[in-house]
């Protein structure tokens, strides 16, 4: 694809993929130091997860400033303004994959003081969710719409296995009492993955309209774009 | 509130058209929606331009419709001034131009031999990038049109200057200094004034050529909401370099590169998600 004549405006555009990128980069990591911090019963750990949610933050008012600021000064169209609209969804996305991060954190804490195995594989699930979290931002930067259509498909299969949990804790706080508190947060830890799921979707589903011009959200996903 | 008089509005021009729909040119096909149902005003059809040896326009066909504006885009030495000259026949004042395909207005070819230029000129208004009012008051500006097409009376010409003073928003500003010359009028409403003495011989069309190219973003928006309420009544087409004006104003885009129509849609699809690269590269700034 050819440059902007505006060498400037170029190099503004860039600027704003790489936030976003950055963005990424740091809310995958809270997601794997949350995941972390539960199986491993590490208060430390947890705290400062919670304490860098600040950052995430950070950079959602950064990125939606400088979205303002593109919009405003450029006045962009067609594939450029869809980027900047993109960018603007995408920020508010992974600002609540940051705060899942911090309630899983939090569900850790809780446990700390009554430790307990993991009675489900939460950190399988942990590590297919943030892989959908890193190709829907890799589709958004190689602006791939078949990548973030495989990240669409694979939604199904979280919630399958959310599902699966569920299904399986309810079986064993019935069977043995004492593992209510356990798998109680452990449930709850089954479903903040399955929202961040769903966050990696929108983001999927975002960068397919930017790449497209094709809006597939609310409809079911397609078998290819 | 706005919604409401829209939808009248919209009912009232649906009363007159036809059911003969555009069929956007070329891969932009976006247009459809927007202008199923929307009668032909003006339509191209396979419109090559020369200029002596130089082939300014190949094979351009494009269908406009009534009561809607269209925008012709492009950069410099496109083609797009050429082609909006060539639907009131400006170009025939070139010596060794030459047309070959045909222009219809309501059907028929103004290129015909049977066609009366003076008379084609009145249906077919041109508006130009620096306005060019006569020396004259500003009565007279509006006055004259009418006066070569043969009204007299006092009275009646009276009426046409109101009328069409305040179809082109020029009237609460102008009314006690008719009298005064043009000349003493601001940029933009001098360009007001132009568009005011195009209306006065009742014409259909109205080409306007960066219309608003050399006036303050005040007076351009003037200018531009004055677009939105002649289009009530008159197919308008509009040659600008201002992309965010040509989004502004139409209701359908064209695009030319090189003397070609590379794309045409409705305005919202080409600005938000063009068919074609060229088309696309353009309109982001990604030229040259």
């Amino acid at each position: 694809m050819a440059l902007h004549t505006d060498r400037r405006y170029e190099e503004e555009l860039a600027h704003l993929r790489q936030l976003i990128l950055e963005m990424g980069g740091l809310v995958e990591r809270q997601i794997g130091d949350a995941t972390a911090s539960l199986v491993g019963s590490d208060r430390q750990l947890a705290e400062r997860t919670i304490e860098r949610d600040h950052e995430v933050n950070r950079y959602d008012v950064d990125i939606d400033e400088e979205c303002l600021r593109l919009l405003a000064l450029h006045q962009p169209a067609a594939r450029d303004l869809r980027l900047i609209t993109t960018s603007l969804k995408i920020t508010t996305d992974l600002e609540r994959v940051g705060d899942m991060a911090v309630n899983i954190c939090e569900r850790a804490i809780d446990l700390c003081d009554t430790p307990a195995p993991l009675q489900v594989d939460l950190p399988r699930m942990a590590d297919t969710v943030r892989k959908m979290l890193r190709e829907s931002l890799d589709a958004f930067v190689r602006e791939d719409a078949d990548l973030a259509l495989s990240v669409c498909k694979e939604d199904d299969t979280i919630d399958a296995l959310h599902a699966q949990m569920f299904t399986e804790l309810i079986g064993r706080m019935t069977t043995d009492p004492s593992l209510v508190v356990a798998s109680t947060a452990h449930l709850f830890v089954s479903k903040y993955l399955e929202r961040i799921a769903d966050h990696a979707t929108n983001i999927a589903e975002m960068v397919i309209f930017m790449v497209k011009g094709k809006s597939i959200r609310h409809l079911s996903v397609p078998a290819s774009i | 509130m706005g919604r409401g008089l829209a939808n009248t509005a919209d009912e009232r021009r649906r009363d007159q058209r036809t059911t003969t729909s555009i069929q956007a040119d070329g891969p932009g096909r976006g247009g459809e929606a927007q202008t199923a149902g929307v009668r032909v005003k003006i339509e191209a059809r396979g419109v090559d331009f020369f200029y002596g040896a130089t082939q300014a326009l190949y094979g351009v066909s494009l269908a406009a419709g009534t009561c809607q504006v269209t925008a012709l885009i492009g950069p410099s030495g496109c083609g797009k001034s050429t082609f909006l000259r060539l639907i009131n026949r400006m170009n025939d004042l070139i010596p060794g131009t030459r047309l070959q395909g045909e222009i219809l207005l309501d059907g028929e070819d103004i290129y015909d031999s049977k066609v009366d230029v003076v008379d084609l000129r009145r249906r077919v208004g041109m508006v130009f990038q620096r306005s060019n009012p006569f020396p004259k008051s500003i009565y007279e500006n509006v006055a004259y049109g009418p006066r070569v097409h043969g009204v007299r009376d006092k009275a009646t010409l009276d009426e046409i200057v109101e009328t069409t003073l305040r179809r082109s928003a020029l009237w609460e500003e102008v009314k006690d200094r008719l009298g005064s010359s043009a000349l003493s009028l601001s940029g933009g409403q001098q360009q007001r004034l132009c568009i005011a003495r195009a209306l006065a011989v009742e014409p259909e069309v109205l080409l306007m050529d960066e219309p608003a190219s050399a006036l303050d973003p005040l007076a351009t928006a003037k200018i531009e909401e004055l677009i939105h309420e002649l289009k009530e009544r008159y197919t308008i087409i509009i040659v600008t370099h201002n992309m965010q004006q040509a989004a502004r104003v139409s209701d359908m885009t064209a695009y030319f590169y090189l003397g070609r129509l590379v794309e045409y849609g409705a305005t919202a699809k080409i600005f938000t998600n063009p068919s074609c690269q060229e088309t696309e590269d353009y309109i982001t700034g990604r030229f040259g």
